[in-house]
């Protein structure tokens, strides 16, 4: 028998990844994919949640959230773009103009 | 519900995937690793019966954003980034970050409830999430909808090759 908490326990995991991928990797597109992972868990979460509780909204939350991750995705590969042609690296911790 | 063997299936291949994303050292890798990881995803909406989101994330997951992924990868060039994956005093404490949340998060779920089957027929159907996203969610839609427009100006305006005359 598969309950709520297996899901959650899988989402958990997956977010974790993903934060785990933000901090270890310097690599900027590969931490854009783990902030994907990160807003998968989320709707994961999301989706399990309106499965058991009996109600869409938390089906339509996900689908916004996909929505946003599209368009993030978007912006983000551009400024990865224009990062590398002024640059000509992606390593995250060259950007470090501002001395964050 | 289903059969407990494909939820075990699909949290393998959703976990597996998102392994492979952040140890992998080729960027192609991980991504590649992350369609997997996204397509055992939509295999877990479809056993919690949300068909519809599962095509969605099919189509936009696997089919935009990685299509977009492997462009830039592609375009980019890369060298091989093996030197990245040095085990530095930063990496080291994001690791132990990375693991402590994940035993708090793990040890403290508990939400023994099952399921108790399907009661709406239109449950999780185009039919079903159209009229909530339509009827009670239309201004988040609109706005939703608003943003994309504003995401695919601000890639254009960003990516763009400079002027020449106006050097920044």
């Amino acid at each position: 028998m598969i309950l709520l908490e297996h899901y959650l326990i899988v989402a958990s995991l997956l977010f974790c990844l993903g934060l785990l991928g933000v901090l270890f990797r310097r690599n900027a597109l590969i931490v854009f994919m783990s902030i994907e992972l990160m807003l998968n868990a989320g709707n994961l979460v999301f989706v399990a949640f309106s499965r058991f509780f009996g109600r869409m909204d938390g089906q339509v939350l996900a689908f916004f959230i996909i929505a946003l991750a599209a368009a993030e995705v978007s912006v983000g590969l551009a400024i990865i773009v224009v990062m590398f042609r002024k640059r000509g690296t992606i390593d995250i911790n060259e950007a470090s103009l501002m001395k964050g | 519900m289903g059969d407990p063997i494909f939820f075990y299936l699909f949290a393998t291949i959703v976990i597996g995937g998102a392994i492979g994303v952040v140890f992998l050292s080729n960027p192609l890798s991980s991504a590649l690793s992350l369609i997997f990881s996204l397509a055992g995803l939509a295999g877990l909406f479809v056993l919690l019966q949300a068909h519809f989101l599962a095509a969605i994330q099919v189509l936009v997951y696997a089919g935009a954003v990685m299509v977009l992924f492997i462009f830039v990868i592609m375009m980019l060039n890369l060298e091989d980034c093996k030197k990245h994956l040095k085990v530095s005093f930063a990496s080291l404490i994001g690791f132990v970050i990375a693991l402590n949340l994940a035993i708090v998060l793990v040890m403290h779920v508990s939400a023994p409830l099952f399921d108790d089957g399907v009661s709406d027929k239109t449950f999780g159907t185009i039919e079903g999430v159209g009229q909530l996203m339509l009827t009670r969610y239309l201004i988040p839609f609109e706005i939703v909808s608003l943003l994309l427009t504003i995401a695919i100006v601000g890639a254009v305006i960003l990516a763009k090759k400079d002027n020449p005359k106006e050097t920044t």
